[in-house]
């Protein structure tokens, strides 16, 4: 309809249409193309006193490279900062995190679809009013109890507290998943002899995948992206990449080395990029699917 | 389904959230009541061969140690934390507020309090940026939904980026630009001919670009959720209103905007609850001089070698209020359609 309408538009309106995306697209993606660019020159080019177009021709990097790309600052964060570690520990992390967040929610929302009575209902809004507390809110609470059991700065105890943290929003979305699915379906398998927990696992899960594969996308990008609860509740060996990166901005700028920061700032983006070229849909299917956000 | 049923099926979800949201819900708030031990003092005398014996009092350091491990808590203040200047700061604002001095003095001695600095930020973070992105996500959905169907395919996928970028990176990336030495902050330098033109110097341009990322991370979820919107308004009721002679802008007006009007509702809570807990930007910008928020006042108690946990924790109480106050009035609409289908 919209394509039939398009005849008919003025031209003007045509080009104000055209002209604002473009802007908003430059918008969204400049930003990203310029520091991807930017992280293979040197800081003088980057962060350039005299033009930006230093930054573009890479001026100071032949300068002082003799050519005019250089990877000098992903050498200096993965090797000299040991980035590569905090990767290694945000690969535990995301796909423990997304793992265990996925294997309770199923569990629980199949429950909450199913259920109909008041308490199901009262652990929804539960889970509404957990879902907007800020983290950092709860990582004051646990950091003393923490100490205390002498659990705190290892990876296993991250997790859990990010599984605990992504269950409200795993709940809501898969809940409502599960109540897309007839009804019909897991009762005549227990007509036909079937247990509730066997036609949920023999009938339910094969025709759920869609609806855990986008609930898992977003539990993995909690566990990606999450800043508070990794940086207060890891000590420094265990750190994952956010962490890392925001301890390098204190202790690199001082040095001169912001071109490590910038070097592990689009390491940490690439994966993000990957995720979204191949799952657009299902992310965008995800938003749209009503209740919930990551 | 049975009680016993439903209960072993949610039991392991249930028992994350009990222990890992609602405890520490309860932990925050015997924390807020707490102190940090004071140091045990202890009379020490010295007295030398000639001269006699003065007393002096010093630090009971091996005392203080075994106090602070007996009672990890410290030791009960009640509402103190609440009312001191980090805080609610009752005293110092009945003086300001009693003070002859002009509304803006007022003002500016009430943004020196850390507390409401924080609150009046978060506060402003809250309720610009919802509706500028808002907005800007709705402009979006609308001119996309006017272009050939090729282009849409990869306009989305570069809209995306923005919002499932991490905050902290995200917030870097711009920072970055916005530098003096960056490619926008010179440019901005240029513009207004000030070479001292720099975020760290001046409030207004910290805030306009916090503001700035928030709109910029947050109009794509808009966008998405429009954009849907728009693929679900009824072609009839459209052509009908062309028929009657509606112009463009009364059809968006009259059809476009009052269809939408349930999302825009769910998109503004959704993102509300998302910018009140805005910390990562205030970290990436480094514009804790400028600019903090509630989620950032906690996490600056919790860091460093001294942890306040008693100011953490009257801070996240305080926080969690301001979530149910914002909450309110979805709760309210729910447990009335609830109690109404219950009839």
């Amino acid at each position: 309809m919209s394509e039939a309408m398009a005849h008919k538009r003025p031209v003007l309106l045509n080009t104000l249409i055209y002209g604002f995306i473009v802007f908003w697209v430059i918008l969204a993606a400049v930003p990203f193309l310029w520091t991807v660019w930017g992280s293979f020159k040197v800081e003088a080019d980057f962060f350039s006193r005299e033009s930006w177009w230093n930054a573009i021709f890479g001026t100071a990097t032949i300068r002082q490279t003799g050519e005019a790309f250089t990877g000098a600052g992903y050498y200096g964060a993965w090797i000299t900062r040991d980035f590569w570690r905090a990767a290694f520990n945000t690969v535990i992390v995301t796909i423990c995190v997304t793992a265990i967040s996925l294997t309770l929610g199923t569990l629980g929302g199949y429950a909450l679809a199913r259920s109909g009575r008041n308490y199901a209902f009262w652990i929804l809004i539960a889970a509404l009013v957990f879902r907007a507390m800020p983290h950092i809110t709860l990582v004051s609470g646990y950091l003393l109890p923490f100490f205390q059991l002498n659990i705190w700065g290892v990876l296993p105890t991250s997790i859990i507290v990010l599984v605990a943290i992504n269950q409200p929003f795993t709940l809501w979305m898969l809940h409502s998943f599960f109540l897309s699915i007839p009804k019909d379906l897991d009762e005549s398998a227990m007509v036909d002899g079937c247990t509730r927990f066997q036609a949920f696992r023999l009938v339910i899960m094969p025709v759920m995948w869609p609806g855990v594969v986008t609930t898992g996308l977003f539990s993995f990008l909690l566990g990606y992206n999450d800043f508070a609860v990794t940086a207060m509740l890891l000590s420094a060996d265990n750190q994952t990449m956010v962490p890392k990166i925001s301890s390098f901005l204190g202790s690199i700028q001082e040095t001169g080395n912001v071109m490590y920061a910038v070097a592990a700032v689009v390491s940490a983006t690439a994966p993000l990029f990957i995720l979204v070229l191949f799952f657009q849909r299902q992310i965008v299917s995800g938003l749209t699917a009503g209740a919930v956000k990551g | 389904m049975p009680h016993k049923t439903f209960f072993a099926f949610i039991l392991p979800s249930l028992i994350a959230m009990v222990l890992f949201i609602a405890l520490p819900i309860v932990s925050v708030v015997l924390q807020s009541l707490y102190v940090s031990h004071e140091q045990v003092m202890v009379e020490v005398e010295n007295c030398q061969p000639f001269g006699g014996c003065t007393s002096e009092l010093r630090v009971d350091s091996e005392a203080t140690a075994a106090l602070r491990d007996a009672q990890p808590l410290g030791r009960f203040n009640g509402l103190g934390t609440y009312v001191d200047r980090a805080h609610l700061a009752s005293a110092e604002l009945g003086a300001i507020l009693s003070s002859d001095r002009g509304l803006p003095a007022k003002w500016a001695q009430i943004l020196n309090l850390p507390f409401y600095k924080a609150l009046i930020f978060t506060l402003v973070y809250c309720f610009v940026v919802t509706p500028l992105a808002m907005a800007l996500g709705f402009s979006i959905a609308l001119a996309v939904n006017a272009l050939p169907k090729v282009t849409k395919g990869p306009i989305i996928f570069f809209s995306l980026l923005p919002m499932i970028i991490t905050p902290l990176i995200g917030s870097l990336i711009l920072y970055w630009m916005l530098s003096p030495n960056g490619i926008l902050g010179a440019t901005i330098q240029h513009i207004f001919s000030d070479p001292t033109l720099s975020l760290r110097a001046s409030p207004a341009l910290t805030w306009g670009a916090l503001l700035t990322y928030g709109v910029w991370t947050n109009a794509p979820f808009s966008f998405v959720v429009f954009y849907a919107g728009l693929q679900t308004v009824p072609g009839d009721t459209l052509e009908s209103a062309m028929i009657d002679g509606a112009s463009r802008w009364e059809r968006i007006r009259f059809v476009i905007i009052p269809h939408l009007a349930p999302l825009a509702t769910f998109v503004a809570l959704v993102q509300l609850m998302d910018n009140f807990r805005v910390f990562e930007p205030i970290v990436g910008f480094s514009a804790e001089a400028n600019a903090t928020s509630l989620s950032w006042l906690i996490y600056n108690d919790l860091s460093g070698d001294a942890q306040q946990f008693g100011s953490a924790g009257a801070t996240s109480v305080l926080t969690i209020i301001g979530v149910v106050i914002l909450l309110s009035p979805v709760l309210v609409r729910t447990w009335r359609e609830f109690k109404h289908k219950a009839v």
